[in-house]
């Protein structure tokens, strides 16, 4: 997460020519939009042009920038449409695509079935554990944190940007929808595929640990 | 769990996303609630949820490479 700071003194400092500034903001941000450009075009390169474009698009409009949005939101919104306009991935009908999925997030294996008087429950011997709680540092904590950061990569695609803009970044639901120009149902949709299997990598790795 | 209202744990781990965005209408968050004070699973479904989006939150972004950053860095003294 990243604390929402008094932005006005860092554009002042752009349109100053600060490069101190300019250095703050470019290691603060550039490695969550490089993340997000990733999910939209085919290559690592691509990706740095496009987050390139983006930071000299900020320095050509810092004049007339009016921090209506944030500084990070105006940068991810600009960024996205310019890595769409490069991205050779098609949308085909994404929104569709989302809603005509229906499958669940849980294994049905794990839920009594039909003969069961208690159908849709969990099966003796399947039900959640806690996690643990982990204090910050610790050895376990830190091999979640990965597992969860390589379930996220292989995510699919919007699932990726979704989980990462929400969960990762903290950007909330109205500024992903409008970001990735999405229905909040899709959106939610799409976060909450994205995280029952974060979820269920952990789960399985805390019980192949124990 | 009786009653036509009753929610069952497959309904429930479908709803855990909507439900801290608190976005439930208020009858399916009454049904949510109330299957969480009666089932242990899905209360603990949704403890390992809440601690998978704070895991997810503890992801760390690689270092930026230097050689691109001081490409941007070229730019902004292009730029000036």
């Amino acid at each position: 997460m990243i604390a929402t700071v008094d932005e006005s003194r860092l554009i002042a400092g752009l349109r100053d020519g600060d490069e101190t500034v300019f250095a703050q903001l470019v290691d603060q941000h550039t490695p969550p939009m490089l993340r997000v450009a990733r999910g939209y075009v085919p290559s690592h390169e691509i990706a740095e042009e496009v987050v390139q474009e983006t930071w000299i698009a900020l320095l050509k409009g810092i004049d007339n920038f009016e921090g209506r949005s944030s500084l990070r939101t105006w940068l991810f919104t600009v960024m996205i449409n310019i890595a769409k306009a490069r991205g050779v991935r098609e949308r085909r009908d994404a929104d569709v695509a989302i809603a005509a999925y229906t499958g669940g997030t849980v294994d049905p294996a794990r839920f009594r079935t039909g003969e069961d008087p208690w159908p849709g429950h969990w099966r003796e011997g399947q039900e959640p554990s806690p996690f643990p709680d982990t204090p910050e540092g610790s050895v376990l904590g830190d091999e979640l944190i990965d597992v969860a950061r390589r379930e996220l990569g292989k995510l699919p695609e919007r699932q990726r940007i979704v989980v990462t803009l929400r969960d990762m970044l903290g950007f909330d639901s109205s500024e992903v929808c409008e970001l990735l120009d999405i229905t909040v149902a899709n959106q939610r949709v799409l976060l909450h595929r994205g995280r029952a299997a974060v979820r269920a990598v952990l789960e399985d790795y805390l019980e192949d640990r124990s | 769990m009786t009653g036509r209202d009753a929610m069952d744990c497959n309904e429930l781990v479908e709803l855990v996303t909507a439900y801290l965005d608190g976005s439930l209408d208020l009858d399916t968050m009454a049904r949510f609630d109330a299957h969480l004070l009666e089932c242990d699973g899905c209360e603990h479904y949704l403890q390992q949820f809440r601690q998978t989006v704070r895991t997810v939150g503890k992801i760390r972004d690689d270092e930026l490479d230097p050689a691109f950053r001081s490409r941007l860095l070229d730019a902004f003294k292009d730029f000036r």
